[in-house]
């Protein structure tokens, strides 16, 4: 701590350099800590997956149906403990822009495959005691300003009623939280019963089912026995783990993680090239100044920490500030204005984002400190 | 030059060789150099320009190593400490005043001076104390907050000089203290080092080229072609 005034006034020396710098580096970490969000928004909770869930689909496509008749014979299998099925609604309220997710679902079963949906004991009974219920996250709700009682109409892009008339409308009965940070609380669930009376054709048709298996270890196995279950009829199914379900879906994008990747790298690589060069020329305006502190007694390694230090300085500031103003970003919501269904920096980004500081403080800082420290001091002081 | 008597010099110098090179080019500053200097005394080193007279004051203060030969200092033969040690070794033993001052532009006077304090174990308080004492011994306690950039030339090397002496040193090591001054600043630092060698015994030794600074000296020695005499070459 003792030296720490000796590091900060350095860097004081060249206030518009060291403030350009600290800028770059800034917008650097920032553009990290955003993009991280965005990458974990597409990749849609794939962190909090269940183990222990798998997601049957057909083998061709998602967008192939599947017999709601399955249901009971996966159930079947050695190893299943329960299964539910879902279907992509794929309605429009108000506006294309307005992207969410509809699910026609079966309440008691769906809830019970998802704990970390949230939904109080009484909108729980009011949705079973309402055939046109709903229930949506919070999320979705927040976005539109929605509240329980209101009646959400839902433009119908594949499933027309029977008649033929697209309009859905629905009577919002509940707002559902997420048990963990990175829950989807983005979609909007209405009653499978309501959805397969109602609607013109695909009846006995579902979209895939989620499966609870009692031992994770033997997810697999267990995989292979359903798929087994449906080899060679007309709907052969291809069973995976929940996570790799939701990855593959996220991909259908783009692989999203390896594009904000690749543009942080080059990023940081142009950012790590102007501290970099920074720090060079820093040290080696003050050769004499450095030569008089070895000359006072400030060993080879004494020396070498101190701009160490600098340069960890300047990335810590730099960085701390453009995660900071990263996250204030975040928390001011995802630039589609909620279409992005978890919208938040995973820690593990966080975390990472430090060790990125720490890399830029020892790549930029080490070269220069490494020339201090070899400094002859007779030969500096005659320069 | 070899002091005759019984003690031993704060400083003995044996048989030193230096030798730079450049590129493939040996260059033999000083050759078979010898040297003592008793505590107490006030050195002057005169010579012509590359006769070796900083390479000397160098060994002397551990910021170089001869190529051959002995440097004791306080009964410790310094060419022989690794550089962690030797780095030790000068924080303690050694004040240095440079011709071009050499302050950090970027602290103030009290922290140029309190400079080779953070290497010992003083509390803030204690470095403070010790720094505005030094500075008030170079009668500069009035400008203890500024800058070297707000100093004239006498002041910044007057702090130069309280940043030598802030640790109590053994020796004050002076490269042409007064070289970039003008006459009366020039005095006022020879006063300076004229006092503290004579009221506080400090052990000096200055290298100059100016006969009006040598001569507050106790004694001079001019040294050429590598070679030290007590009088100068024709």
């Amino acid at each position: 701590m003792r030296y720490l005034y000796l590091v900060w006034s350095n860097l004081k020396r060249k206030k518009l350099r060291t403030l350009l710098t600290l800028l770059s580096i800034t917008v650097a970490f920032m553009l990290f800590g955003y993009l991280a969000a965005i990458k974990q928004g597409f990749s849609q909770g794939i962190d909090v997956a269940g183990l222990d869930r798998l997601i049957v689909r057909d083998k061709i496509s998602i967008i192939q149906l599947l017999p709601e008749a399955y249901e009971s014979r996966i159930e079947q299998v050695e190893g299943v403990v329960d299964a539910v099925h879902q279907t992509w609604f794929g309605g429009v309220y108000q506006k294309p822009s307005n992207f969410f997710a509809q699910l026609p679902v079966e309440p008691e079963g769906y809830l019970a495959m998802y704990p970390e949906i949230l939904l109080s004991e009484a909108e729980f009974e009011a949705w079973k005691g309402t055939r046109s219920g709903a229930i949506a996250g919070r999320g979705l709700a927040d976005r539109f300003d929605w509240k329980v009682g209101d009646r959400i109409p839902i433009n119908a892009t594949i499933w027309p009623r029977e008649g033929g008339e697209r309009t859905w409308e629905f009577d919002l009965v509940g707002i559902y939280d997420g048990a963990e940070k990175g829950t989807d609380t983005s979609s909007f669930l209405f009653r499978y019963d309501f959805f397969e009376e109602s609607r013109q054709f695909g009846k006995g048709l579902v979209g895939w089912y989620t499966v609870r298996v009692a031992d994770p270890d033997r997810a697999a196995e267990i995989a292979a026995l359903i798929d087994a279950e449906f080899a060679n009829s007309p709907n052969e199914t291809k069973t995976e783990p929940e996570g790799a379900f939701l990855q593959g879906f996220a991909n259908q994008v783009g692989n999203i993680g390896f594009i904000m990747m690749a543009i942080v790298a080059a990023v940081f690589f142009t950012i790590l090239l102007v501290a970099g060069n920074t720090m060079a020329y820093a040290v080696r305006e003050r050769t004499s100044e450095l030569a008089v502190l070895k000359a006072i007694g400030f060993s080879d390694r004494g020396v070498f920490g101190l701009i160490l230090a600098e340069a960890l300085v300047i990335a810590g500031l730099g960085g701390v500030t453009g995660l900071l103003l990263a996250w204030l970003l975040v928390a001011m919501g995802d630039p589609t204005g909620g279409s992005i269904p978890v919208f938040y920096i995973p820690t593990r980004d966080l975390l990472l984002g430090l060790a990125l500081i720490a890399v830029m403080a020892l790549a930029t800082g080490t070269l220069p400190a490494l020339q201090a420290q070899r400094l002859r001091i007779a030969d500096a002081l005659r320069r | 030059m070899t002091e005759q008597g019984n003690s031993s010099p704060l400083v003995a110098v044996r048989n030193v060789d230096k030798t730079f090179r450049r590129g493939s080019e040996e260059i033999h500053v000083l050759g078979g150099l010898d040297l003592d200097i008793p505590a107490g005394d006030f050195l002057a080193l005169m010579g012509p320009s590359g006769s070796g007279k900083s390479t000397l004051l160098n060994l002397i203060g551990g910021l170089d190593l001869p190529s051959q030969g002995s440097v004791e200092v306080v009964g410790e033969r310094i060419d022989q400490l690794s550089g962690r040690r030797l780095a030790a070794w000068r924080s303690r033993h050694v004040g240095l005043v440079f011709q071009f001052y050499n302050l950090m532009p970027v602290l103030s006077a009290q922290k140029n001076v309190e400079l080779p304090l953070l290497l010992t174990h003083l509390s803030r308080s204690e470095r403070r104390k010790r720094a505005a004492l030094a500075l008030e011994i170079v009668g500069l306690a009035h400008r203890a907050g500024h800058y070297p950039r707000t100093l004239s030339g006498g002041e910044q090397q007057r702090v130069g000089v309280a940043r030598a002496i802030v640790t109590d040193p053994t020796l004050l090591l002076c490269d042409e203290p007064t070289g970039d001054l003008d006459r009366k600043s020039g005095d006022e630092i020879l006063d300076l080092l004229q006092a503290l060698n004579r009221e506080q015994g400090k052990t000096i030794v200055m290298v100059t080229h100016d006969i009006h600074a040598a001569a507050r000296a106790s004694r001079t020695l001019y040294l050429n072609k590598g070679r030290l005499s007590t009088e100068p070459e024709e």
